[in-house]
């Protein structure tokens, strides 16, 4: 869990994540932006399937890919937040087709 | 963003806006070299001076004296004459100075007759059973959250490891009102004999009070527990149990919401090795360095490297070695003749030399336990491709194989990291199971796009009438 220090309050900008409203800070990263309201597991494994989360936050490990806006494996630390933005968290790979 | 970026070229293209790109941008700039900075991330700082000019912490005590230094940087450096260009994503680097870059989903190509790296560090793997859990982070994935978000871990939260890094971050986290389970300090006390025959010249570095003050900071706030030589962390969906052995002890479990994991820094080396430049193992640093001359010149001739991508010295250092470099381009441009890059550089040379006293102790005493970089067992050396650690070594065991084999054996280091996360233990375990030295193994053969791109966006490319022509049918 990770919690806002008071200074680091809640600000006006709310985003959509997997078709729940999230409120975040104007400034946040998505991954921040996630992690602030209580959401860990970004993906799933291409392998595996095991749930994963944000590792790196400097855009290095790949774990917090998320689609953002309808684009697949965005890096959710390496993007800021914008009103309305629709994130959605990710199952597995990649599919081609439907 | 289709158009600004659109075939520009350039003298200079600096990739990072850390201390060392935003230094060597503004001395080449302040020479009137025309010159563009290409940064990952929204604002300029690097990882270091992260949000310095926005951070949502204006209490200056929190961060500390060494992050604020930045400020003035980052701010010289938004009023300089360079072309900045944020959330840029670097790609593609040839040894002609052309350069792909990924801008709002969309690609460019630029060419620079002369190339700065200034990527910076990265965090060095820390496989661990476990590190791939939701709620496992890094101490400086904590600290950017800190920084950039105004962000403390809540519930249990337990930090492991060691390094300079992991200090700062915890006294960070204690005076923002963060707290601790426990800290697991994983430094080998063996480490303590050999680096005290290189603490005189650190005695002399002003890293050595402030070193002192916060590991004394931390030591009266939190819970230490020395000499950890197991650890692992177990869960579901997510992280619920950090177990820890310490020398001597029994096993320990804590439950834990957030366990942040850091054995210090290491060169983010994949565009450079990328375009081909000469890398040596450095052993007291324990990673790949380039191999460069007192300018940070490369072995390729277009591209110097200055800050940490160098070799681990610290933001100050970035600072001092981005001005030379760049002093050196704008020799190499034909702005300056060798005696005034000379008299110019002396300064800086001489600040860096300073600077760099004493880093040897650091690189000794926290050198990370082999125990740490070695891993066995069911432990995932590659994330990505979910490669363990039993795998790696029962390949090692058919027959003498490299880094490159390994990808082709068990798709090792080919997801989408690229080997960032593993690449430094896969050496080091070849090394290891072959009896070689890792200049011997060697690294990963890196290829561009350094970073994924899509297909998507490569076709974004600006297309001239010529290359429509190659490829379609008449």
């Amino acid at each position: 869990m990770f919690r806002r220090l008071p200074e680091a309050a809640v600000g006006a900008v709310t985003i959509a994540v997997d078709g729940a409203s999230v409120a975040a800070r104007a400034g946040d990263t998505v991954a921040a932006a996630l992690l602030a309201s209580g959401i860990w597991a970004f993906r799933t494994s291409g392998v595996s399937g095991t749930a994963r989360g944000p590792y790196c936050m400097m855009g290095v490990c790949f774990d917090c890919l998320v689609a953002i806006d309808g684009i697949g494996s965005r890096q959710a630390c390496l993007v800021p937040v914008r009103e309305g933005m629709r994130i959605e968290t990710q199952r597995g790979r990649r599919a081609v087709g439907p | 963003m289709s158009g600004p970026l659109l075939e520009e070229s350039h003298e200079l293209a600096v990739i990072g806006a850390g201390p060392a790109g935003m230094a060597a941008a503004l001395a080449a700039a302040e020479l009137g070299i025309d010159t563009v900075v290409l940064d990952e991330q929204a604002t300029p700082g690097g990882q270091i001076y992260r949000s310095v000019s926005e951070t949502p912490l204006p209490d200056r005590a929190i961060l500390g004296g060494a992050y604020w230094r930045g400020a003035a940087l980052v701010e010289a450096f938004r009023a300089g004459a360079a072309r900045y260009v944020p959330q840029a994503t670097v790609w593609h680097l040839s040894r002609e100075g052309e350069i792909g870059v990924s801008v709002g989903g969309s690609v460019r190509m630029l060419r620079a007759q002369r190339v700065i790296l200034a990527t910076g560090a990265l965090e060095r793997p820390f496989p661990i059973q476990g590190w791939t859990l939701p709620g496992v982070m890094t101490a400086g994935a904590a600290q950017i959250l800190l920084k950039s978000a105004g962000m403390v871990g809540s519930g249990s939260v337990v930090l492991a490891g060691t390094g300079p890094l992991l200090w700062l971050l915890a006294a960070q986290y204690l005076r923002a009102g963060g707290t601790f389970a426990a800290i697991l300090e994983t430094t080998p006390r063996s480490n303590l004999a050999p680096s005290l025959r290189l603490l005189p010249s650190f005695l002399r570095s002003s890293y050595f009070w402030e070193g002192l003050d916060l590991v004394a900071e931390v030591r009266r706030r939190a819970k230490l527990i020395h000499s950890v030589i197991a650890l692992r962390a177990d869960g579901g969906d997510r992280l619920a149990d950090v177990t820890y052995r310490t020398r001597g002890g029994l096993e320990v479990t804590l439950r834990a919401d957030t366990l942040l994991l850091h054995q210090g820094v290491v060169p983010n080396v994949n565009l450079a090795i990328a375009v081909g430049c000469r890398h040596v193992w450095h052993e007291p640093q324990l990673c790949f360095v380039p191999a460069l001359d007192t300018w940070g010149q490369s072995s390729v001739g277009k591209v110097a490297i200055a800050g940490d991508g160098a070799g681990i010295a610290g933001a100050i250092a970035a600072e001092q070695r981005g001005r030379l470099a760049a002093l050196d381009a704008a020799h190499r441009l034909g702005r300056i003749d060798a005696a005034t890059r000379d008299r110019m550089a002396a300064p800086h040379a001489d600040a860096l030399r300073q600077v760099q006293r004493g880093r040897r102790f650091l690189d000794r005493l926290f050198q990370p336990a082999k125990r740490f970089r070695l891993p066995r067992g069911e432990t995932l050396v590659c994330r990505c491709e979910e490669v363990t650690a039993r795998q790696i070594r029962d390949a090692a065991a058919l027959e003498r194989i490299g880094p490159n084999q390994l990808k082709a054996f068990l798709r090792c280091g080919m997801g989408p990291c690229q080997g960032r996360l593993c690449g430094l233990t896969v050496t080091e375990m070849l090394a290891d199971a072959h009896g070689l030295s890792p200049d011997e193994v060697g690294y990963y053969r890196l290829r561009p796009p350094v970073k994924p791109i899509t297909v998507g966006e490569l076709a974004s490319l600006p297309k001239t009438v010529s290359d429509i022509a190659a490829v379609e049918r008449s």
